[in-house]
């Protein structure tokens, strides 16, 4: 059995990869179904916030945000991005699913290169670096 | 318009990655605990940096909602993994990270896999 602060690590690590591709599905579905006019003038992107939809996946990007940042701090940023790419498996699988997107063969052969390499990364030591001296 | 949102999405992730990451790091020193939601949010407002991050992160952000307006979530997702690569370069060379041969190996093959999703 794990300790429970590695276990703690390792539930973060989960929520981290799995809340990403969620929101960016969310926020994907949310924006296609807003009338393509972000593209005449970037102000649009403020009536986006108020599309139900995207709504959800602005807080589920602030929640990721929260506890990568949380992940951070225990955790290289040369770990944590390898890791977490197990979450473009999920995004290509949700791509497919919900959004109907097509999805060639070498995104699934890329999904499970994805998937070895982040297998292999966590398996390295999380730290490897002592934090700048300097405090602020 | 593709590609120059694309270069935002890539350009501010790497600034906001590089800076969260240092500031995370000294702040998990200085507590000696991984730190919980409510206080990285303290964090936030008392660390300049943590919060020139979050701009850069915000700013990422509204490039990536435009871009997935026009293109499929399955390919605005892996194409805007190319800041990977030069955060890993940048964590190595700015915060000095130690990247070790499984560490290494693991992120080309991670690397490799962007690169045929993103095709």
């Amino acid at each position: 059995m794990l300790p429970s602060g590695v276990a703690r690590v390792y539930r973060l690590i989960v929520l981290v990869t799995v809340l990403k591709p969620l929101s960016n599905l969310f926020l994907a579905w949310g924006m296609q179904r807003m009338p393509n006019m972000v593209s005449e003038h970037p102000l649009y992107l403020i009536q986006a916030l108020f599309e139900p939809l995207v709504v959800i996946g602005v807080l589920m990007q602030i929640g990721w945000l929260l506890l990568r940042m949380s992940l951070l701090s225990v955790a290289d940023l040369s770990y944590v991005l390898p890791v977490t790419a197990a979450g473009y498996v999920l995004s290509t699988f949700l791509g497919r699913t919900v959004l109907h997107e097509q999805v060639s063969v070498s995104r699934w052969v890329g999904a499970i290169l994805i998937s070895a390499g982040a297998a292999l990364v966590v398996s390295t030591p999380r730290i490897t670096s002592e934090p700048p001296r300097t405090a602020q | 318009m593709k590609w120059l949102l694309l270069g935002i999405v890539i350009v501010s992730a790497v600034l906001g990655d590089l800076l969260q990451s240092r500031e995370m790091k000294i702040a998990g020193q200085n507590s000696g605990r991984m730190p919980g939601a409510v206080k990285v949010l303290r964090l936030i407002f008392e660390r300049r940096y943590l919060l020139l991050a979050i701009v850069s992160m915000a700013v990422s952000f509204f490039a990536f909602l435009a871009l997935v307006q026009t293109e499929p979530i399955s390919f605005a997702v892996p194409a805007s993994a190319g800041s990977f690569v030069i955060e890993t370069l940048l964590a190595k060379l700015w915060l000095k990270e130690s990247l070790s041969g499984r560490r290494t190996l693991g992120t080309l093959v991670v690397l490799a896999g962007i690169l045929l999703v993103a095709r």
